[in-house]
C-alpha cells in the first residue's frame, strides 16, 4: 500500500485507541443502567450515596425536646403546637456546637405570614385568626405584646 | 469420520451461538435479584398536597431553600407557592413573588390591589418536582447526569452535569433551573438525604398545616397512598405524558 494511503489510517486507528484508553480511564467504574431502563437509570451508582450523606439541617421539635423539654411543653400547649421550633427559631443544624446560637425571627413580617387578613375563602386562610396590617399597631414587632409560646389573648 | 459441508456450517454457527453466550446469562436468580436488576423495590415516593389546607405561609419555602443550600435572595427555588385569584369578570391573577418564600401578607398581586368583592375564588398552590413515572427531563440529558433512582426519585449529579440545560427546557413543570453558583442543572430531590434516613422532607416538616406529605405509594398501610387509592386527587398536565408523582386534593382547572 502506498504510504500516502497507510499514513492517514494509521493516524486514525491511533487516535480511535487513544479515544478508548481515555473513555476507559475517564469514565467512573460504576456508571452504567442502574434502574428500570437505559433511558432513566443510565448514570453514575455513587451519586445516590452522596445525595444520601448531604447534610441535615432541620432537626426537627423532638431534636428540640432533648435539651428544651419546657419550652417544647409550652409549646405543645398552646395553639401553636402545629409550628415546628425550627420555623422561627432557624434550622438547628448541629447546634447547641455548630452554631452555637440560633437567630431567633422576631420580625412583624413573620407572624403576617399566617395573621395578615387575606379574603381567600377558599382557603384556610380565611379561618386563621387575623388582623389588618394597616391599622393593626403598624411599625410594633408582634413579639412586643404576644408570646410566640402560648399567644392566647387572655394570657397577654 | 466424516463431516459434509453443510454440517459443517450448521455446527460452527451453533457454536458461535453458545459462545455468544456470557456467563450471566446462564445464571439462576433469585426473585429478589431479578427484583433488583429490573429497578423494583418496596418504595414509591409520592407527594400529596391539599391545597384548602395551605394559607401561603411560604414556611416550606424557606425551609426547602436552607435545608438545601439554594441561594436565598436569588429568584430560584426548588418549590413554591402560587397564589391563584379569581375575579368576577373571568381573570386569573396569578403570583408568586420569591416563590412564596416570605409568605402572602398583601392582597396586593403585580402592584394591584384587588377588591375583595370582586373575588369569586382565591387559593394558593404549592409546586415542586413531580418525580414524574417517566420524566421528560432524564431523557433528554445527554451525558446521563440525570436519572431516577429505584424509589422514584429523580436526581442530578452535580459532579457529571455539564450544565447544557437541556432539561430545565424540557420539564412541563418549570420545576428546573439553573443553580446560580455550581453551574449545574439543580432540582428538588424529595429531600432525598431525609427520607432515606425515615424523616420527613423539609417542606412537609415545616408545614404547620399538614398541606403537604409524602408517602410511599408501594406501601398499601401508608396515608398518602391510602388517600391517593381512594379520595379525588389530581395531577398536573396529564396532557404531557410524564405520569407526575405530586398528587393535588382540591385541584382547580385554572392551575397550570
Amino acid at each position: 500500500m502506498k504510504s500516502h494511503v497507510f499514513r492517514p489510517i494509521v493516524v486514525v486507528i491511533i487516535a480511535f485507541v487513544l479515544l478508548v484508553v481515555a473513555r476507559q480511564l475517564m469514565v467512573p467504574k460504576d456508571f452504567g443502567v442502574h434502574g428500570e431502563s437505559f433511558t432513566f437509570g443510565y448514570h453514575r451508582l455513587s451519586n445516590i450515596d452522596e445525595w444520601k450523606n448531604y447534610k441535615t439541617k432541620y432537626r426537627g421539635k423532638e431534636y428540640c425536646r432533648e435539651c428544651h423539654e419546657e419550652k417544647v411543653e409550652e409549646n405543645l400547649a398552646s395553639p401553636h403546637n402545629v409550628l415546628e421550633c425550627e420555623n422561627c427559631h432557624g434550622p438547628a443544624v448541629d447546634h447547641p456546637e455548630d452554631p452555637e446560637t440560633l437567630p431567633i425571627e422576631t420580625s412583624r413580617l413573620l407572624c403576617q405570614r399566617c395573621h395578615a387578613f387575606l379574603p381567600y375563602p377558599q382557603s384556610n386562610r380565611a379561618l386563621m385568626p387575623a388582623i389588618e396590617p394597616e391599622s393593626h399597631n403598624p411599625g410594633m414587632n408582634c413579639v412586643e405584646c404576644h408570646n410566640p409560646h402560648h399567644p392566647n389573648l387572655e394570657d397577654m | 469420520m466424516s463431516c459434509s459441508r453443510r454440517d459443517l456450517l450448521k455446527n460452527t454457527l451453533k457454536g458461535a451461538a453458545v459462545a455468544s453466550l456470557p456467563l450471566s446469562a446462564l445464571k439462576v436468580l433469585s426473585p429478589a435479584e431479578v427484583k433488583a436488576t429490573i429497578g423494583d423495590s418496596d418504595t414509591r415516593w409520592v407527594f400529596l398536597v391539599d391545597i384548602q389546607k395551605c394559607v401561603g405561609c411560604g414556611f416550606c419555602v424557606k425551609a426547602c431553600k436552607i435545608e438545601n443550600d439554594v441561594p436565598y435572595d436569588v429568584g430560584v427555588t426548588r418549590t413554591w407557592v402560587e397564589r391563584y385569584v379569581v375575579t368576577k369578570d373571568g381573570n386569573t391573577n396569578i403570583d408568586t413573588p420569591l416563590g412564596g418564600r416570605d409568605g402572602y401578607n398583601s392582597d396586593m398581586i403585580h402592584g394591584e390591589h384587588i377588591d375583595p368583592d370582586t373575588i369569586t375564588k382565591a387559593f394558593f398552590v404549592p409546586k415542586l418536582c413531580n418525580h414524574c413515572k417517566k420524566p421528560a427531563c432524564v431523557q433528554v440529558c445527554p451525558v446521563g447526569a440525570t436519572y431516577q433512582t429505584k424509589e422514584g426519585c429523580v436526581l442530578v449529579d452535580r459532579k457529571w452535569c455539564i450544565g447544557c440545560g437541556y432539561c430545565i427546557m424540557a420539564c412541563p413543570f418549570g420545576a428546573r433551573f439553573f443553580h446560580p453558583t455550581l453551574k449545574v442543572a439543580e432540582k428538588c430531590t424529595f429531600c432525598y438525604h431525609r427520607i432515606s434516613k425515615g424523616l420527613k422532607t423539609a417542606c412537609v416538616q415545616a408545614c404547620p398545616f399538614g398541606a403537604r406529605q409524602i408517602g410511599n405509594l408501594k406501601d398499601e398501610k401508608d396515608p398518602v397512598s391510602q388517600t391517593i387509592m381512594t379520595k379525588r386527587v389530581g395531577i398536573l398536565k396529564d396532557e404531557y405524558g410524564t405520569q407526575p408523582q405530586v398528587y393535588y386534593i382540591g385541584l382547580d382547572e385554572r392551575v397550570r
